[in-house]
Order: C-alpha cells, then sequence, then structure tokens
C-alpha cells in the first residue's frame, strides 16, 4: 500500500526526517510512536504531500507521491485526519461530513456520498444526533470522531491518523481506538501516529519507534510491547518487573540505525 | 432641521451607505477564502462602471452592465492568476501590499484608456430630475435600484454560500484551508473563484451607483476607503454586518452636513476606521472571541 525509502524532509534548512524507511500493507493498522518533535508529524505530511521530501522515495499504491500534490494524492485513496482535528468549526457537523466526500462525489457521484454517509453515522452513532449542530460546538472527542469521519467519506484506501488520542479523555480515547479496530475489521489500512505508545501498540499490528526524526526500532506491536527501552522511553516504566522469559530485543523487533 | 429635510438626509445616507456595503461584501468574500484584503477592491468598481460606460456606445444598457460585470470577473481571476496564484505560502502582509500595488496599476492604466473625465451611465429610468415621492421624500428611481441590487447580492451570496458545493467548498478553504486542501478541495480555485465573485459584484455596484457618483479613473479608492472602513465596522468576512454598519456611516455621513463642513465628510470614515481599530477591531457585530481565533 504505502513505501517509504531513505526519505529525507525538513523546513527550510532544517533537516527534520533523516532516511526513514517504512511499509504499510494493506488491511494492517501500523502506528508510528515517538515523542513530540520526533517528526511524525512532518512524516505524515511528507506522505500527503503538504511538505515536499529533500530524498528518498514515497510510493503509494505504487504511484510516486512526489508528483502528486495532495489533492491528487486525497483522489487516489490516501487520507490525514489532521492533528488537532481541524474541523470545519464554523460549519455543520453534516456539512463537514459532504465536504469530506468532495473526491467520493467526483468519482461516483452524490449518491455514494449519501450512501457513505449513512456509513460514517452508523460507524459514529453521535455524529448522526448532532448532524445540524455546527462542528466547533462539539466536544473534543466528537470533534475528533468527525474529523475520522470526515476522512472516511472519500472511501481511502489508506486512512493516516495525527494523533487521534491527544487532549482527550481516557474513556473517549477508548472509543476512538474502537473504532480503529473497527475500521481495520472491515478492511481499511491505517498509519496511526500517537503519543500514546501503550493504547497504540495494543491495537496495532505492527510499530515504528521514531526518535529525533530516525526510525530507531520496528518490529511486531506486541514486541514492541515487550520491548525494556520502548517501556522505558515510552509506556512510562522504569523498572520491568514482569519477566515472563522473552524480551522484544530477541524476538521480532530490530532496531534500524 | 426640518423632518423633510430629515427624512431627506436620511434616504440619501442609506443609498450611500448600501453602495459602501457592496463594496465591503467584495472585501469580504475575499478575505474569507484568503485571509487578504484586497486594495484593489475600489478599483473593480470603478472598472465596471467604466466598461459598461464605454460598452453603451454599442449595445442597450441592460447588455452593457452585463458584459462590464463579466469582463470586470475576467480581470479579477487574472489578477488573480497572474499575481496572487503562484505565490507559494505568502504572508498577509506580502499579499495585501500586492493588491495596493494593483490599484495603483489599475488606476494608472484606466487613466491610458478613459483619461481624467469624469463619465457616467444614465439613469436606468428616467433622468436626473425624474423623481419618486415617497411620503416627506423625493428620491431618485436609481436608489431604488440600489437597494435592490444590493438586496439580490446578499439574498444570492448567502444562497450561494449556503446551497451550493461551489460556496460549502469556498466556506470550508475559509474555515479552514489545510483542512479542504486535506479533502481534495483545490483551494487555489477557490481563491481565483472569490477574486472574480467579489470583482463581479463590485462591478455591478460601480453600474448601479455610477448615474448618482459619476465614474472617474480615480473614483476607486476613496469608495475602497469607506468600503474598507464598513467591512471593519461590520465585522470583517460578515456580509450582514456590512449591510447594518454601511448604512449606519451613510447616514452618520448624511447628518453630519448639518454640523461640519461638507469638507470633513470624508475625514469621518476615516475617524470613525481608525476608532473602531482602536476600539472594537472585531467590528460592532463581529464577537470577540472568533476575531481572536483569525490570524490578524
Amino acid at each position: 500500500m504505502l513505501r517509504i525509502r531513505n526519505l529525507d524532509a525538513g523546513y527550510g534548512n532544517l533537516r527534520v526526517l533523516k532516511n526513514i524507511s517504512l511499509h504499510v500493507d494493506s488491511g494492517e493498522i501500523v502506528t508510528m510512536i515517538g515523542a513530540n518533535g520526533a517528526g511524525k508529524t512532518t512524516l505524515l505530511h511528507t506522505i500527503i504531500g503538504l511538505v515536499r521530501p529533500t530524498a528518498g522515495e514515497i510510493r503509494f499504491r505504487d504511484m510516486d507521491c512526489r508528483r502528486l500534490d495532495t489533492r491528487r494524492l486525497v483522489t487516489a485513496g490516501c487520507a490525514l485526519v489532521p492533528e488537532g482535528r481541524q474541523v470545519f468549526a464554523t460549519m455543520g457537523v453534516e456539512e463537514n461530513l459532504v465536504l469530506g466526500g468532495h473526491v467520493l462525489q467526483k468519482r461516483e457521484g452524490r449518491a455514494a456520498v449519501l450512501r457513505e454517509l449513512g456509513h460514517q453515522y452508523e460507524l459514529f452513532p453521535v455524529l448522526r444526533e448532532r448532524r445540524h449542530q455546527l462542528a466547533g460546538t462539539l466536544s473534543g472527542g466528537e470533534q475528533q470522531m468527525l474529523a475520522m469521519a470526515r476522512a472516511l467519506m472519500s472511501r481511502p484506501r489508506l486512512v493516516m491518523m495525527d494523533e487521534p488520542s491527544t487532549g482527550l479523555a481516557p474513556l473517549v480515547v477508548r472509543d476512538i481506538f474502537r473504532v480503529i479496530v473497527r475500521l481495520r475489521q472491515e478492511g481499511n489500512t491505517v498509519l496511526l501516529v500517537e503519543q500514546n505508545a501503550r493504547a497504540a501498540l495494543a491495537i496495532a499490528d505492527r510499530g515504528y519507534v521514531l526518535e529525533t526524526g530516525k526510525v530507531i526500532l520496528q518490529g511486531p506491536a506486541g514486541d514492541l510491547l515487550a520491548n525494556r527501552d520502548v517501556q522505558r522511553a515510552y509506556l512510562g516504566r522504569e523498572q520491568v518487573d514482569r519477566d515472563d522469559g522473552r524480551t522484544g530485543d530477541e524476538k521480532g523487533v530490530s532496531a534500524s540505525t | 432641521m426640518t423632518a423633510d429635510l430629515f427624512f431627506q438626509y436620511l434616504f440619501a445616507g442609506i443609498t450611500y451607505g448600501i453602495m459602501y456595503a457592496i463594496v465591503a461584501i467584495g472585501f469580504n468574500i475575499i478575505y474569507n477564502t484568503t485571509g487578504i484584503i484586497n486594495f484593489a477592491q475600489g478599483e473593480f468598481v470603478m472598472l465596471g462602471g467604466m466598461i459598461a460606460i464605454s460598452l453603451l456606445h454599442v449595445m442597450p444598457l441592460p447588455l452593457a452592465i452585463t458584459g462590464a460585470v463579466v469582463l470586470t470577473m475576467l480581470v479579477g481571476a487574472l489578477i488573480e492568476i497572474l499575481f496572487i496564484r503562484w505565490l507559494d505560502n505568502p504572508s498577509v502582509l506580502r499579499m495585501i501590499i500586492i493588491t495596493i500595488g494593483l490599484s495603483i496599476l489599475i488606476r494608472e492604466a484606466a487613466l491610458h484608456i478613459w483619461g481624467e473625465s469624469i463619465r457616467s451611465l444614465p439613469y436606468f429610468n428616467g433622468n436626473e430630475i425624474t423623481t419618486v415621492t415617497l411620503g416627506p421624500v423625493r428620491v431618485s428611481p436609481q436608489v431604488f435600484w440600489v437597494i435592490g441590487v444590493c438586496g439580490v447580492i446578499v439574498l444570492l451570496l448567502s444562497l450561494f454560500f449556503r446551497m451550493t458545493p461551489l460556496g460549502r467548498e469556498m466556506r470550508a478553504c475559509a474555515a479552514n484551508r489545510r483542512a479542504a486542501v486535506l479533502c481534495g478541495i483545490n483551494a487555489r480555485n477557490m481563491v481565483t473563484f472569490s477574486f472574480m465573485l467579489s470583482a463581479g459584484i463590485g462591478a455591478l455596484a460601480g453600474c448601479v451607483m455610477s448615474p448618482i457618483t459619476y465614474t472617474q479613473y480615480d473614483s476607486g479608492t476613496p469608495l475602497a476607503i469607506k468600503g474598507f472602513t464598513v467591512a471593519i465596522l461590520g465585522g470583517l468576512g460578515n456580509s450582514m454586518g456590512a449591510v447594518a454598519a454601511g448604512i449606519l456611516l451613510g447616514i452618520i455621513e448624511a447628518y453630519s452636513i448639518s454640523f461640519v463642513p461638507l469638507a470633513f465628510q470624508d475625514a469621518i470614515s476615516i475617524t470613525i476606521l481608525l476608532v473602531i481599530l482602536f476600539v472594537r477591531p472585531h467590528g460592532l457585530f463581529g464577537s470577540g472571541e472568533t476575531a481572536r481565533l483569525k490570524e490578524f
């Protein structure tokens, strides 16, 4: 689905991403964890064409992303749920969703948009209740769901989510992550960028750990969860007392340099 | 002041106020999609009037006005495509200075094409001395054209922005440009459309007001200042607020003649502009909260 090789990107003279390689296969949830400033958002922005790479290769469905602008990538089925939700605050909930279906309408017509709208209301019942409200009046969790539903309205092949759990109460985060799992069940592919490493790794198939613009670890999500370095740095455990006889380092986790 | 005079001034004030409001609406449309103030807006008004006057030599009035609106829209689109579109992530200040430069450019071009003479379109109904008696007031039928055209513009604009997909996409660009791009909307085209739309509205305004105010190569600048005052007064981006603020400014100007010399009339709008920028920069009708969220 998505293949990135030796990617470099940044802003002006600032090199944010250094030699990143990763891939996302169809039907997977892949998570990218890392602290603030590690380059997670820049990575997503580079994939979707908001930031231009300085070197390396990005291929989405075997198309060269560097030749495509954001609009064409979205049309081709790559969607981003941006950090901080970015709903159209002054517009209604349903209007937000219809706008999300912009490329679907161009591709398959108005009836497809209405069908997809029904599907999103089924996935997020709270949005149906609030469909005539202004998006800016929704709670943080509802706005996050709206942002996700808006991205899904384009019926993307790959959904990228930029820190969907930021600033939300734990119960709401659980709902959001449940929806992400359901998305995979429906055959979607998700690239999930998160600071909340535990929650993200718990639902993901594979994970990457990003630090100061480099991928330092990668592997199956379960192995990353069990990895001592990951636990120390991202899961808030100083001491790992549970010893179940395996550590991530020996299993599938591989350090990349 | 006699009661008759009172109403006569009131009506004159409303007429001028509505003309300012149409200019202000032009400001608002571009501001809403780009966040910039297009200081060439007054020149669109002038161009509309001038082109219609020239076209009138070869075609009847309704066609001449239509032609002027279409041609001015093309000028608007051309300006956007040549001077704004290719800028990669320009700062707001840079774009504003570009529009100031454009306004000077258009004015000088108009001076070359049409010269310094003062022209006007004929009255749409009757002539300079035709009046309609309305209770104590006698007004020119042109006044009703101005009010009617403004009413239709406000109505159609609000329908356009609410009901049509294109209007919805333009509002989306205004609300959150990056999110609109992520929805696959061509934000650059929306900016071009907004320039065309506000150029067309400016041109239409220039046509209906030409019989009353006359048109000259530099008549756009004072209108732009007043329209800008009204746009700020009504809360940037708020079309209904612009109409109310326009009428308010028009009436204040009209009555000011009773209290201060006529020469001060233009100073009034600038004074109001300064006061409002100091005291309530979000306008009379805008909310401070949303204004704080904007970039300015």
